[in-house]
């Protein structure tokens, strides 16, 4: 095992392009996802937070237990919809990255959301009055407390991420794991693992956690650097 | 600085407020015009924040009715309020102000000289750019009046602005009040100091449990109180 280890950091520290094309993917993905999922699921929040609608808390309760969506549930109803001869099939996205882009939203945009709504809800708690005061419109009302509550939202962007970068179930079926083309990090970990190729998939793994922890960090600074300069 | 068309008089006729079986504000009827400030005073959960939010349109009444001007529903902007423990948004001094006057609908240049004028009424000029919250606690009740008065109100509620204030912001935030009224606002707001009422109000409005006790100019109920609750008050006895 500490010779595989040795290797897969080898393989790091020398740059192979093979790991460097599914990093780059891997990133380019998850990244891709967690935005739009944050554009998404952040006003999908606010807006559940803000309103008060029929039926709110069986909303809520469903959105919380979409955080725990089964990936390869996911993945298997985007690639039937995406499948030539599903609704979607002629938009000819099946086993392209951006078919794992869409599945990735998917699985985020639950997270994000459900989140966001905690977030926003315990900050409309303390702004409610002045805003109230103040005659701020639905619509200002949603951007300010997005906009307040940016700081805390880190989190769930962070949450999103480490779902997106971190899951295989979803982005294996849609994207084939194309050498090349739609391989990723924990695609090729599985695949690799399953080959008997423990050190490719241990250098995949330790990259993984490093990309993650990077992102975490870099959310962390930005946190705090946020907080100190705008209160 | 006010607004021509004015949400005075503030007209309470048998106002009842409850929240489930508590009666906050029980048959209150009084009126608030233009002149100098009005003060309420009373003890702990007399009714001054109920009564200054339902003025205010922020609390609708039980029973009995509230207009503005003559008017049922009040002005959009016509008054702005001062909580007891204003929340800050999380952004500059500046940001702040900026917020309230695009919330007030004033936009473009006049909105930067605007937010100049505000921060030197509340004398925050130094601190514009830094954030809101890391302002001491008289900074951001004075911050707080500005961005109040970046709705250019015609009426201005404070609920208790001193409260937990060192003498200097205390000091601080009554010049601004003064020179508020003197610009022609007309200034409703709470207090429980009795020295404080004695060196701002005109008009002061004694509640207890929910009911107007006594309402007189100042000056009178000071030297001469009509009611024993009120003479109980003003010697410094408990209302419970």
């Amino acid at each position: 095992m500490g010779g595989e280890t040795l290797s897969a950091l080898h393989l790091l520290f020398t740059g192979d392009p093979a790991l460097f094309a599914i990093v780059r993917l891997s990133v380019a993905v998850s990244m891709s996802a967690t935005i739009l999922a944050a554009l998404l699921g952040a006003p999908l929040g606010a807006l559940v937070a803000l309103t008060r609608f029929r039926g709110r808390e069986v909303a809520i309760v469903a959105l919380n237990a979409m955080m725990g969506l089964p990936p390869v549930m996911v993945g298997l109803v985007c690639y039937l919809a995406l499948s030539r001869s599903g609704p979607l099939g002629a938009w000819g996205l099946l086993f392209t990255p951006r078919a794992m882009v869409i599945a990735q939203t998917i699985l985020v945009t639950p997270i994000i959301a459900a989140i966001t709504r905690q977030t926003v809800e315990d900050l409309w708690a303390e702004y409610r009055d002045e805003l109230t005061a103040m005659n701020v419109g639905p619509m200002r009302r949603v951007a300010t407390l997005l906009w307040d509550g940016r700081f805390s939202l880190t989190t769930a962007f962070l949450a999103g991420y480490g779902r997106a970068a971190a899951e295989v179930g979803s982005i294996i079926i849609v994207g084939g794991n194309i050498e090349g083309f739609t391989r990723t990090i924990t695609t090729a970990m599985a695949l690799e693992t399953s080959k008997g190729n423990l050190a490719l998939a241990i250098g995949l793994g330790v990259v993984l956690l490093l990309i993650v922890v990077s992102v975490s960090a870099l959310a962390w600074g930005v946190r705090r650097a946020g907080e100190r300069f705008a209160g | 600085m006010h607004a021509p068309s004015s949400d005075l008089p503030i007209l309470f006729a048998g106002v009842d407020i409850r929240r489930g079986t508590t009666v906050l504000l029980r048959n209150l009827s009084f009126m608030l015009s233009a002149g100098p400030p009005t003060v309420l005073v009373g003890p702990n959960g007399a009714g001054k924040s109920t009564l200054l939010r339902a003025a205010m349109g922020l609390l609708a009444p039980t029973s009995g009715g509230i207009t503005w001007g003559g008017r049922n529903v009040p002005s959009p902007t016509g008054r702005a309020i001062v909580f007891q423990r204003p929340v800050m948004l999380r952004r500059s001094c500046a940001g702040n102000l900026a917020y309230a006057l695009a919330a007030a609908g004033v936009v473009g240049a006049d909105r930067e000289s605007r937010l100049a004028d505000l921060l030197r009424i509340v004398g925050l000029e130094a601190v514009g750019d830094r954030p809101a919250r890391q302002l001491s606690g008289g900074e951001q009740q004075r911050l707080a009046m500005a961005r109040a008065l970046a709705r250019n109100p015609t009426v201005l509620f404070l609920d208790e602005p001193t409260a937990s204030l060192d003498p200097a912001a205390t000091k601080a935030i009554e010049d601004i009040v003064r020179a508020v009224s003197d610009r022609g606002v007309k200034v409703v707001m709470a207090t429980h100091d009795l020295a404080e009422a004695r060196r701002l109000a005109g008009e002061i409005l004694l509640l207890h449990l929910g009911e107007l006790i006594e309402s007189s100019p100042a000056q009178k109920f000071f030297a001469d109180p009509v009611t024993e609750a009120a003479k109980r008050f003003i010697a410094g006895e408990l209302l419970v």
